[in-house]
């Protein structure tokens, strides 16, 4: 289309203009979105999911533990940063019609165990005194990796736990109980030995809102599926299964973050929104006077997601392809010159006249000692000193 | 940067191309599938994968893995394990009805070692592999102590190359409690090379494996000898998995199986990094006159074998020969019978055993053992070994071994009694089992209280006893040769053969479950209110009489209030108040 009009003189000035404003407010939002990226200053993430509930009927808190576990897997913090504690096995029960499986909704839509699945502690395991060992780091030397919070001071740690409560207490495996200040205690070891960067707990169970009441380390900011006098109620039964499948705050958490992607910019004040009265029957409650951050600001994957710090670099390696294994080799006249062979699975003879083990000989203990003296004592008391020679 | 790096590197390629004139060791991996049909119409599906690593692992410093994983080979050279066998299962196998099994394990977690001499402190590095392994299996094999392991002095021989056999350097602990399932496969199946992406893992999915009536899987580690000559030793990584699926639940009613209906999956390749991979189809039932069932897809060789006292016929499809993918992409083995079968082959067993608690109230109680020998003429020995734990006293006075109405007295004895909370009961027993034969072993027991603490969160389930283990050497009927050990299936191999008049077997028992008497959990709870009021009631009058003095008032007038009642009493007639 030819220009018939001859172009303004301004219009290029103004373009250009127009065009430099353009940019500016990109730069801007490319700036806003690089800060953004780096204004949360952690760069691990960790999880501490915990179901603190025993036997069949208590099936609901394992899958609530396992659909926070899975979300937590699909948004990127891998099995090596969680740490998953299960106090009882509902999966392999021999009361479960479909084993290897924990469903979370009826009709058995979606299976929150998975194929590939990694708990921790396990049953027994499962105790006051291993929840604190694991939070404050105060392990036995030969525990094993998987089992440790490896935290440091840029770690955000996101905490869940749940089973039955009350004002004040949560219930391990119906047998013991952990208090609100032994938690906020803990979360004080944690802050003193600068074991979090941030944190975030979330609690699903009856009277949830007590266990967050007695905390007092900064950089905390806590869930709670009811207030204090309220009981969190749980989601629906599955008639083939025969027991309620999950607990209805962690439902409703569950299918809010299914929206959730790696790279969303959903915050906090979204997740305080999840489960209002009409869906929960309990208040949800929620505390950030302890967080130095605007809720606003938090994103959601700072907690749930885990950040990898990705560094480009423009240098290029050359690995030479004949490289070969580097080992020591033995020495070959160092061989045995003899034929080893297979030990004999049941050398009858050889059992028949075994010797039995010499029993490795052990000094007198307190007790013999203390009656030999007492016999000698008697003797020497009634009969007097001049036998000793007969004695030694 | 990356000149320096390329120089340094080329440095070491100069420094290290003497001594790596031979190359880094070898390694290979077998994988084998083995299916059987037992006789009560259920179906065994037996995999095992064995990675064979040609190194010393103990005198080298060895810094590449490449099929071994690198988290069990750090632990043998770490701990100088010499072997290594732990298992996990979930269920029993009946060995009456379903024949005799060719590993068996024993319900719920299993782990036996033998440690190198040179180890100093046998019991310290026991519990700190035991606690690694409860890291990798993702198992409590933490719980393992002091109060559940034992050391045997007959049973357990090693099943590797051993030229000493000094007992102190053996461990055997069992949890019957532990539970098996889906954490536990997902480790047992990221130690194979090929995971289970490709090749047989790839049946293995934890919803139809842990809906079966037996689920065992196991890992084995032993030192095996490298060729013919025995000169050298190489390290054998055994990962066997094995699976009972009920055929009526699969099949829906008729005994027809395939792989499609047992693992939901079929086979399109085998593992890349596997020198061998094949699958075995047990159809002995076949070589009798009236073709009883159908193979499809025709296999492509036919391998005959002698195990366990019996000749069998095995079909074998060699999933890396190029021909088993021609006519379609997945492999589907399927089994038909071709006529109903009534009278199932229901050969009883050699050797079988079976274990009960009798006995009636919370105090006392009986552990009898049967065991049976059916062979119609020989005679053969047996070792037993029960490990009682501690809380269940037992009387040793009482054991009383009887055959055939006759006593039996035993060959050898070990017995090593408990000590509270510090070592279990160990009662090893060689007994001569006549032909034809049922042996009982009892022996009583009295019930300990524990403290309160001792308790576990579920006591009213009960308290478990272990397995008792049978190991023997059973005659077989026909004389098996010795094969050599690299060309035969791998099932064939799992115990060292020494001679072909008998084959090595090692049998389970039940589990048994005892109840404790158990307390009342709240009485802490109770007593501790009941104290409180009465000492409040009691402490209180107390002090009230002793400090309280008593003084005249004067009544007072009365407010307002009386003064208006008193007008209505008035009126009604009544006395004022």
């Amino acid at each position: 289309m030819a220009a018939a009009l001859p172009a303004p003189r301004w219009l290029p000035a103004a373009a250009a203009l127009l065009w430099a404003c353009c940019g500016l407010a990109a730069t801007d939002g490319i700036q806003d979105q690089a800060e953004q990226f780096f204004r949360s200053g952690h760069t691990n993430n960790w999880a501490v999911l915990v179901c603190t509930s025993r036997f069949w009927f208590n099936y609901r808190h394992v899958a609530n533990t396992l659909s926070v576990y899975r979300s937590v897997k699909r948004l990127g913090i891998p099995d090596s940063h969680i740490v998953l504690m299960l106090a009882d096995d509902m999966a392999c029960n021999p009361r479960n019609p479909k084993p290897a499986t924990v469903f979370s909704h009826k009709n058995m839509e979606l299976n929150v165990y998975g194929d590939d699945v990694e708990v921790d502690y396990r049953s027994y395991e499962v105790t006051v005194e291993n929840f604190l060992r694991v939070l404050t780091g105060r392990i036995p030397p030969s525990t094993p990796r998987s089992k440790r919070l490896l935290s440091d001071d840029r770690s955000n740690i996101l905490i869940y736990m749940t089973g039955h409560g009350g004002n004040g207490f949560l219930k391990f495996q119906d047998s013991e109980e952990i208090t609100n200040v032994e938690l906020a205690d803990a979360f004080e070891q944690m802050w003193q030995k600068r074991r979090y960067n941030e944190l975030l707990f979330i609690i699903d169970t009856c009277q949830g809102a007590s266990m967050y009441e007695r905390f007092y380390s900064p950089n905390i900011m806590a869930l709670a599926s009811s207030q204090v006098g309220e009981d969190s109620l749980s989601h629906q039964p599955d008639l083939g299964i025969g027991v309620h499948l999950m607990d209805r705050y962690t439902f409703y958490v569950l299918e809010f973050l299914e929206e959730i992607h790696p790279a969303s910019q959903t915050n906090m004040n979204d997740l305080f929104q999840v489960c209002p009265r009409s869906l929960c029957v309990s208040t949800p409650g929620h505390r950030t006077d302890l967080f130095h951050r605007d809720p606003q600001n938090v994103l959601i994957t700072d907690f749930f997601g885990s950040v990898r710090k990705v560094e480009i670099t423009t240098q290029t390696v050359a690995l030479d392809p004949n490289l070969v294994g580097l080992e020591t080799r033995v020495p070959s006249d160092e061989m045995a010159t003899e034929p080893l062979k297979y030990a004999e699975q049941l050398p009858v003879a050889q059992i028949i006249h075994q010797k039995p083990k010499q029993k490795d000989w052990h000094p007198p203990g307190g007790f013999i000692l203390g009656l030999w003296a007492l016999i000698i004592m008697v003797f020497f008391k009634t009969y007097g000193i001049k036998h000793m020679k007969y004695i030694f | 940067m990356a000149g320096a790096v390329a120089a340094v590197l080329g440095l070491l390629l100069l420094l290290g191309s003497p001594g790596a004139s031979t190359g880094p060791p070898r390694d290979s991996l077998r994988e084998e599938l083995l299916l059987s049909p037992l006789p009560s119409g259920d179906l065994a599906a037996t995999f095992q994968f064995r990675a064979r690593w040609d190194s010393e692992l103990h005198r080298e410093g060895v810094s590449h893995y490449r099929l071994f994983p690198k988290a069990l080979g750090q632990l043998i050279s770490k701990y100088l394990v010499r072997e290594l066998h732990l298992s996990l299962t979930q269920g029993f196998w009946r060995t009456r009805t379903w024949g005799q099994p060719y590993l068996q394990a024993p319900a719920g977690a299993e782990l036996w070692v033998w440690f190198q001499d040179s180890v100093t402190d046998v019991d310290k590095a026991w519990k700190e592999l035991s606690n690694i392994l409860s890291g990798i299996f993702c198992a409590s094999l933490n719980f393992i102590d002091s109060t559940n392991t034992v050391t045997p002095t007959a049973s357990f021989k090693p099943l590797g190359l051993a030229n000493v056999t000094d007992h102190h350097l053996l461990r055997y602990a069992v949890l019957p409690r532990e539970v098996v399932c889906t954490e536990n496969l997902t480790p047992w199946k990221k130690l194979l090379p090929c995971g289970s992406k490709a090749g047989l893992a790839v049946l293995l999915k934890a919803e139809r494996l842990f809906h079966s009536s037996y689920h065992s899987q196991a890992v084995h580690i032993r030192p095996i000898c490298r060729d013919a000559s025995c000169l050298s030793v190489s390290w054998e990584l055994r990962q066997t998995l094995t699976v009972v699926f009920d055929t009526f639940s699969i099949g829906q009613g008729k005994r027809d199986w395939s792989l499609f209906k047992m693992f939901s999956r079929t086979i399109t390749e085998a593992c890349p990094l596997a020198s061998e991979s094949k699958i075995y189809v047990d159809i002995s039932s076949k070589t009798q006159e009236n073709e009883l069932l159908e193979v499809t897809p025709l296999p492509l060789s036919v391998h005959e074998a002698s195990v366990q006292g019996d000749r069998r016929t095995y079909a074998v499809y060699d999933l890396l020969s190029p021909s088993l993918f021609n006519v379609s992409r997945s492999l589907n083995v399927q089994l038909k019978w071709k006529r109903p079968q009534d009278s199932l082959d229901l050969s009883t067993p050699v050797l079988h055993a079976q274990r009960y608690v009798s006995g009636y109230g919370l105090q006392t109680g009986e552990i009898s053992t049967l065991i049976y020998n059916t062979h119609p003429y020989r005679a053969f020995p047996v070792i037993l070994l029960e490990t009682v734990p501690w809380y269940l006293r037992l009387y040793v006075h009482t054991l009383v071994i009887t055959t055939k109405g006759k006593e039996n007295k035993p060959s050898y004895i070990h017995y090593q009694p408990a000590q509270d909370r510090r070592r279990p009961h160990l009662l090893e027993m060689l007994i001569q089992l006549p032909a034809n034969s049922v042996t009982k072993i009892t022996i009583q027991f009295e019930r300990a209280l524990l403290k309160w603490t001792e308790y576990t969160p579920d006591p009213n389930h009960g308290f478990y006893v272990s397995p008792s283990v049978l190991s023997a050497l059973v005659p077989s009927v026909i004389a098996m040769k010795a094969e050599d050990a690299e060309q035969s299936p791998l099932f064939t191999s799992l115990f060292p053969s020494s001679d072909g008049s008998s084959y090595f077997v090692r049998l389970y028992t039940e589990p048994l479950l005892v109840n404790l008497p158990t307390p009342d959990f709240s009485m802490p709870y109770n007593v501790i209110c009941l104290t409180c009021t009465v000492v409040a009631v009691c402490y209180g009058s107390f002090y009230n009489l002793l400090t309280r003095t008593f003084h005249v008032e004067e009544p007072s007038r009365g407010g307002l209030a009386k003064r208006l009642a008193n007008i209505i009493r008035k009126v009604r007639g009544v006395p004022p108040l």
